[in-house]
């Protein structure tokens, strides 16, 4: 339970961080709230050399909202999403999601930024900004580029995010749809054994834990989109699915939770 | 002796702990707050394998590390103890199989955690560096990991030159023909195999160790974070010739033990080898992932239990068989954990006749002691839910099937058919106050709709009536049972001149409370304020003599002694007094601070005037030695037995298999109570700990013994949110062992509620034909139990 040696690097800005970034290469990482990264250091299932803390980034705490966009700096502690009157108004499932994460502490830690380059399948809010359609933006030596979050998760624990890019941003549409999250855990701390999110009335429906990424449970979607009832929609949730296997579930197991959670998220977002 | 809630007597009211704001601001200091100057770090290479001959330790890479001074195998290390080996002080049988321990391996590692070589480095971070660096070359041998399988023809031996994977094979049969002939005439017998599985401790601060020699005199101070510093002292000496009087042991701040700190450990000898050897201080600290496997580990129990009963129900008799997992090697006490609870596989029911038998077995995993209750929950857990599959054989509700089988509140004291003598208690008047409280009829009544419903979240309650020994314990009981040392206590009132009161108790508090406790009952029994008693423990300078803090003993053995050096105080300031007032000492009496001539309360001498006299010795009665101040070593003559009904009702989501505790009621008879609030907390945390087994806690292994929780992620420790809301009451019949009345109530919650919560979840499922489920109760085993029973898939 302790980490190897490594050095230490403030980032001043997201610019500085990045040029760090890019003189260390994937021997650095940043480090945000810290609640994922210290525990895998401690563990040594990670050892980067260098860490370079973006957590003093305060410029990139906020929460804005403009033209039916909501913009969230990528250093937002889960606890401000869940306190925010704006996301509660505009994009509750957010805020709702934010409160289910960890425990208090990690909830003050732990950044939205963090989290989604993190990409823990196992993990809440990937999954949410997943269903949601959200956009991240991303920045490198060469300027600011958009990501579609369909199209950011792309390996276990790995993302589209080159070794020099830092996440800046998060962009979601203000949504207007029923929404629901189910997390089914043991313990109130753990991650979810398996959780799904349903946003827009079922025209984002994802999946946590179900595989080696977040996963988006397409035919789900477009069973509803077709009228499917939501027990008929909840039927297809696990078809296809490798899902892990660990101590709190073997994979028929998830699969059969998949579809119990997927049925209960729809019902509660509108779904008949 | 009265007690009350009145704020002028202490003892029944609920006075906040002293020990907290120390505690909560981080003041007090534990073992990893210090420092000492010099002081030399050990990182412990731990075997990756179940089962390996050692061939070779190749230190090259550890010591190229910045800070890492030597790297030393075992073989290495094997002068320094000699033929000193880890001590077991429970050989419970005169044959009994006890292989040499040595702190660390020298050609055989026997689990994984087997400490295999040593690091010495100067900081914690170089230690840490270093013992991952260091390579051990393994040539695996077969692992014995089940303990059904360990006892199989042809089984791998985890100790080849014992021949056997038994340790010993212990019985209790008062009347083997008496049971036999109970069984062959009985209308219903019940016959169960249940599995405790092993957990893991998990205390809130891992261990941790400091010894500092005192080179010039060959003395040794060593600190470590253990529940038991007065038998430390005594082992170490023994353990490695060292005279005992040389030796100081201190536990600090001690962050929770739960049974496995009441132990000697290799890394306690380790460092005081090294300290004795090297001159300087040298120290470790145990990370939480090697916690998981370098210290003990509770429970790991295969029991069979059968009940004899009459057509009503009535029990006649018990026959039990237990296998006992004693992991790789006999730690201090490990041999003698299922015979803690030998004696109460009847639990609190009056039953005639008694067959026990423990056969105890070697495996290659981490060693098994003392966790919580130790011997008592596995008893408490088998009976219990025996008890419930009467109940549904006979057609009753499971109180009623208590209610028929209880002792009876005028039968004590009871001799036992185990042939013990049971104290006091009144079994169903505790059963019906948990059972109005837990307002079963309406609990029953929402549980039928459902299962009229076919609802998915159906409803099941459990009860739970238990009975326990404590105040471990008489010293002749413990050498009937070969145990190696008595179960005294001892304490010393001293009386400042300025009329201040220092205790000093032989009882080593890690949580409990002792120093509010004890000034509690001093206070009262002195007529001053409990602020004015200071209670000192843990540091074999202070307080010499002691066999320190399990078993829910400490109040009554060591607050007993407390309560009897105060008489003595007393009796000797009556004396003082008396020669002051020119009064006889028969005509005082004491109230409120002072003695006076019965009827002339003109007449009296405070105690501060009595404290100060005693030390200026002026004027004392002819012949009296100056000083106030008294010890006491109280033997108890008697166990004590505490008891109460636990009554847990949950609702299960027959869909994913996830339980909820939805209500659970406590009623406890822990005699009298000198800190209500104490009290709650110990029951509140117990019933936590037990409906941990019950739901959580599994220390998972798998085929090749490779442990895979070894960490709070996957060993699942519930936390607040996980725990129920607690409804707890008492119901009080003192104790006669012991002046006060007391009994203890520290392992209560635990050895409760294991059975309550499980017999509520079988009870929930029992329209899906399930009748059994193991432990502890996923989501997953619930689920798959459901599937199995429904003839689905499992």
């Amino acid at each position: 339970m302790i980490p190897a040696s490594f050095d230490y690097e403030v980032a001043e800005s997201a610019e500085h961080a990045v040029s760090l970034l890019a003189d260390h290469g994937d021997e650095a990482k940043l480090l945000a709230g810290g609640h994922s990264l210290i525990p895998m250091m401690r563990f040594r299932l990670a050892a980067p050399t260098v860490l370079v803390d973006v957590g003093r980034l305060d410029d990139l705490r906020y929460i804005n909202s403009a033209n039916g966009t909501i913009s969230i700096g990528a250093l937002t502690r889960h606890s401000e999403l869940e306190h925010s009157a704006l996301l509660a108004e505009s994009c509750p499932m957010l805020a709702s999601v934010a409160a289910l994460v960890g425990d208090p502490a990690v909830r003050h830690r732990g950044t939205l930024g963090g989290t989604l380059a993190h990409s823990d399948p196992a993990s809440d809010l990937p999954a949410a900004v997943l269903a949601l359609g959200a956009t991240i933006v991303a920045r490198g030596p060469g300027g600011d580029r958009e990501i579609a979050a369909t199209d950011f998760f792309t390996g276990y624990f790995e993302s589209a995010l080159a070794d020099d890019e830092m996440i800046v941003e998060v962009r979601v549409a203000a949504s207007a749809g029923g929404w629901n999250y189910q997390k089914f855990n043991r313990r109130a701390q753990d991650w979810a054994i398996v959780g799904v999110a349903v946003a827009e009335g079922g025209a984002g429906v994802s999946l946590v834990n179900m595989g080696a990424t977040p996963l988006r449970a397409s035919a789900v979607e477009a069973a509803v989109a077709a009228g499917a009832s939501a027990g008929d929609a909840a039927a297809v949730a696990a078809d296809g699915l490798q899902p892990p296997t660990d101590l709190n579930a073997d994979a028929d197991y998830r699969r059969h939770l998949a579809r119990v959670f997927t049925q209960r998220a729809l019902k509660a977002a509108g779904v008949a | 002796m009265t007690m009350t809630d009145d704020p002028a007597t202490h003892m029944g009211s609920h006075r906040l702990r002293r020990e907290d704001p120390a505690l909560l601001t981080g003041e007090a200091q534990f073992i990893d707050d210090m420092s000492l100057h010099g002081e030399i770090w050990v990182g412990i290479v731990r075997s990756t394998e179940a089962h390996a001959t050692i061939l070779g330790v190749d230190g090259r890479a550890a010591l190229e590390i910045d800070g890492v001074t030597e790297v030393l195998s075992g073989a290495d290390l094997a002068p320094l103890w000699g033929e000193g080996a880890l001590p077991c002080a429970w050989p419970v049988t005169d044959d009994m199989r006890d292989p040499a321990h040595l702190p660390v391996a020298t050609s055989v590692a026997k689990y994984v955690g087997d400490a295999v070589a040593v690091v010495l480095a100067d900081s914690r971070y170089a230690a840490a560096d270093g013992a991952a660096a260091v390579s051990v070359d393994y040539d695996p041998l077969p692992a014995v990991v089940d303990i059904e399988a360990a006892v199989a023809e042809g089984a791998p031996l985890v100790h080849e030159d014992l021949g056997t994977n038994e340790s010993y094979t212990w019985p209790l049969i008062p009347d083997p023909k008496a049971v036999d002939a109970a069984f062959a005439g009985a209308a219903h017998v019940v016959s169960e195999r249940y599995v405790q599985q092993r957990l893991i401790p998990a205390p809130m601060e891992p261990r941790g160790v400091i010894a500092a020699p005192g080179v010039a005199n060959g003395e040794l101070t060593l600190y470590s974070a253990t529940q038991i510093p007065h038998i430390l002292k005594v082992m170490t000496a023994v353990t490695l010739d060292i005279p005992e009087h040389k030796i100081r042991v201190v536990a600090p701040s001690v962050g929770g033990g739960f049974g496995c700190k009441l132990n000697v450990y290799a890394e306690e000898i380790l460092c005081c080898a090294l300290a004795m050897d090297r001159g300087v201080p040298v120290r470790w600290t145990e990370g939480r992932s090697e916690a998981a496997t370098a210290t003990i580990q509770g429970r790991g129990q295969v029991q069979h239990i059968e009940l004899a009963a009459d057509a009503d129900g009535k029990v006649q008799a018990v026959r039990v068989k237990l296998l006992a997992d004693m992991g790789a090697y006999l730690q201090l006490v490990t041999p003698g954990v299922p015979l803690l609870g030998a004696f109460l596989y009847h639990g609190c029911y009056d039953v005639a006749h008694y067959s026990f038998e423990c056969t105890s077995v070697f495996t290659n995993k981490t060693p098994t002691d003392a966790y919580r209750g130790a011997g008592r929950p596995e008893a408490t857990y088998a009976v219990e839910r025996a008890m419930d599959s009467l109940a549904v054989a006979v057609g009753v509700t499971p109180e009623e099937i208590r209610s028929r089988n209880f002792i009876a509140a005028d039968a004590f004291p009871y001799e036992s058919c185990a042939e013990l003598t049971f104290d006091s208690g009144d079994y169903q008047a505790v059963l019906d106050k948990a059972v109005a409280m837990a307002d079963l009829e309406s609990v029953r009544a929402e549980q039928a709709q459902r299962r009229a419903d076919g609802s998915n979240r159906q409803i099941g309650v459990g009860l739970s009536s238990y009975v326990e020994m404590c105040g471990l314990a008489p010293s002749r009981v413990l050498a009937s049972l070969n145990y190696g040392a008595g179960g005294w206590e001892a304490a010393t009132v001293r009386v400042l001149p300025t009329a201040k009161v220092q205790v000093i108790t032989g009882s080593t508090p890690h949580g409990q409370g002792h120093e509010t406790s004890w000034s509690m009952i001093v206070a009262d029994k002195l007529g001053i304020d409990p602020d004015d008693v200071d209670v000192l423990h843990s540091d074999t300078a202070i307080s010499p003599t002691g066999l320190d803090t399990y078993g829910s003993r400490s109040l009554s053995v060591g607050g007993t002694a407390v309560f009897m050096a105060t008489d003595k105080v007393l009796d000797k300031a009556r004396l003082i007094a008396a020669h002051q007032l020119e009064a006889n000492e028969d005509d005082l009496e004491y109230f409120d601070g002072a003695f006076q001539v019965k009827g002339t309360p003109t007449a009296a001498v405070p105690f501060a005037a009595i404290a100060f006299a005693a030390f200026t010795a002026h004027d004392l009665p002819d012949g009296m030695e100056p000083n106030l101040e008294a010890h006491v070593t109280y033997d108890p003559p008697n166990f004590t037995f505490p008891n109460g009904t636990h009554i847990a009702v949950v609702e299960v989501d027959t869909e994913t298999g996830n339980v909820d505790i939805v209500d659970y009621v406590a009623v406890d008879d822990c005699g009298n109570q000198v800190n209500p609030m104490i009290v709650e907390g110990q029951v509140h945390g117990g019933v936590l700990q037990g409906a941990a087994q019950a739901l959580y806690e599994d220390a998972v292994y798998n085929e090749d013994g490779q442990i895979v929780t070894v960490n709070l992620g996957d060993y699942l420790v519930p936390s607040a949110a996980e725990a129920p809301v607690y409804r707890v009451a008492s119901h009080v019949t003192p104790s006669p062992t012991n002046p006060m009345g007391v009994k203890g109530i520290g392992e209560a919650g635990t050895i409760a509620a294991t059975p309550a919560v499980i017999n509520a979840v079988v009870d929930a499922l029992r329209p899906t034909g399930v009748t059994d489920v193991t432990m502890p109760a996923s989501p997953q085993t619930v689920w798959r139990a459901i599937n199995e029973a429904q003839g689905g898939a499992s």
